[in-house]
């Protein structure tokens, strides 16, 4: 099937992309790479008025050092990402989940930003966005806020973004010397996860001085794996000790049940991958 | 209607088109190129990759406005002076197909592959096509025709 009909923008500036979306409103969809929002409107699951193509503002694009934080641009594709030596010394985490994400082709396209402003809950980016503790940097028509993670994530593909605003920019403290891994667990190539689990630790002298874990699919948003993350700090990154902790995986999520499995069964894989993650994470395994 | 000037197979071209049509329908509906197939409606076989500037895509899931500029390469244009592409040639001597529906979008896949990485592990390859559906085969002898070009230099 092809998109109901729509009228096409591609603006080469914020400014003027958030100009037209000031004046179309509700009716105006945002175009990043089309690997979400494509599929959508093809099955005419949506049938905006205007798409708004943001491919030819190219201060979207890029990585950089900011100091303490890299900052990704909205409009930086998947595999860019997969592949810069920034990401993959100050947040690996990152580099590792995206690795993950679809295929080849999909990441050529899709977008880094898009993905996050997606906000599908079984998405691979959410997690470690989460557990890196990143800014989102979002412009409206007042100008540029920037929200933590803690609180762009709102529901089922619902962010923090408002119907005027754009996600310009993605700021991801630094994370330099931490181990980190993205366990998906999936059935088949290329999937989406059933469950995933995104964790990044510190470890000092064989102990786990810091840790931050990030579940995908095991609610209707990314969330965060507190409860673990409180339970490792100060253990020695044994399989024992991080399997006491990792029982806490499933505390305070709310998983669905479909065809790929019930939520106890998400519930118990997640305890499951936690404790994988962790292990791997601290070079334990 | 919008306007889009790009390259196609190395020849330009120029045409107002709706925005709302797909990269595959103006390289097929347009511009008669059919060697790229259309097979699924979900963006998850991949036989209609080509080359976007470069780089794999699922030309099913880019609209023709977004390649405005850009060059394209599909299947019809990996032939260099009437001789094959190295991976065609693969594809040809190991039998890497057996009905041929996916092949275009598997050889233009594996020449974005061999590109990003000439010697690629069997794994490698595997991982490499994952975007990419073949409900003949059974994938055997596709990872032997990469192998096989990869061995020829097919990375070129
Ligand atoms: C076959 C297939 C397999 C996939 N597998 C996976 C997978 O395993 N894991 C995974 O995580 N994802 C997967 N994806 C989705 C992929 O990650 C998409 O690239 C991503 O979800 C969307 O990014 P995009 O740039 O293509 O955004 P688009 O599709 O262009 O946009 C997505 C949504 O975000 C909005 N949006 C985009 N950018 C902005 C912005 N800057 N500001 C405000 N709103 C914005 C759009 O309006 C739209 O609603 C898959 C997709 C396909 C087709
Ligand atoms: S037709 Fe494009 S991926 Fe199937
Ligand atoms: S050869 Fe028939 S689908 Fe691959």
């Amino acid at each position: 099937m092809i998109p109901a009909p729509f009228d096409y923008l591609a603006p080469t500036t914020v400014e003027e992309a958030l100009a037209a979306l000031g004046q179309h409103g509700d009716d105006a969809k945002i175009l990043a790479g089309g690997q979400s929002l494509l599929p959508v409107l093809r099955m005419r699951l949506n049938a905006p008025e205007v798409v708004i193509d943001l491919g030819k503002i190219h201060s979207l694009r890029g990585i950089r050092d900011d100091g303490d934080a890299l900052v990704i641009g909205a409009m930086t594709q998947h595999s860019v990402v997969e592949h810069d030596p920034l990401v993959a010394e100050h947040a690996t985490l990152i580099s590792k989940a995206v690795e993950h994400l679809a295929d080849h082709q999909i990441r050529h396209r899709g977008t880094f930003g898009g993905a996050l402003a997606h906000a599908d809950p079984a998405g691979d980016l959410g997690a470690p966005a989460l557990a890196l503790e990143a800014q989102f940097v979002i412009a409206g028509p007042a100008g540029t806020r920037t929200v933590a993670a803690d609180d762009f994530f709102v529901d089922l593909f619902e962010t923090a973004i408002g119907e005027d605003e754009i996600l310009t920019e993605i700021r991801v403290p630094k994370h330099t010397g931490w181990g980190a891994t993205y366990e998906k667990f999936v059935r088949v190539a290329h999937q989406w996860p059933i469950v995933a689990v995104a964790a990044t630790v510190r470890v000092e002298g064989g102990t786990i001085a810091e840790a931050r874990i990030g579940l995908t699919n095991m609610g209707s948003t990314p969330l965060r794996a507190r409860a673990v993350e409180a339970a490792l700090v100060g253990q020695p990154a044994t399989e024992d000790a991080v399997r006491a902790a990792a029982a806490h995986a499933a505390e305070g999520t709310n998983p669905p049940s479909d065809l790929n499995g019930e939520a106890a069964y998400r519930a118990h894989l997640a305890t499951v991958l936690v404790r994988r993650a962790v292990l791997s994470a601290a070079g334990t395994t | 209607m919008t306007r889009i000037n790009l390259t196609v197979d190395g020849s330009k071209v120029s045409d107002d088109v709706e925005p709302r049509m797909l990269l595959v329908q103006y390289l097929r509906e347009k511009l008669g190129k059919t060697g790229t197939v259309i097979g699924c409606d979900t963006s998850n076989c991949g036989a209609c990759t080509v080359h976007l500037d470069g780089t794999s895509v699922k030309s099913c899931n880019v609209l023709a406005v977004q390649a405005d500029g850009s060059e394209v390469t599909t299947i019809e244009g990996l032939a260099q002076d009437g001789e094959l592409h190295q991976v065609q040639k693969s594809f040809r001597e190991c039998h890497g197909l057996q009905c041929g529906f996916c092949t275009p979008g598997m050889i233009m896949q594996s020449v974005d592959l061999l590109k990003e990485n000439p010697h690629p592990t069997e794994q490698e390859i595997r991982v490499g096509l994952e975007g990419n559906l073949c409900r003949c085969t059974g994938y055997h002898n596709i990872v032997k025709s990469v192998q096989h070009a990869a061995a020829q230099g097919g990375a070129q």
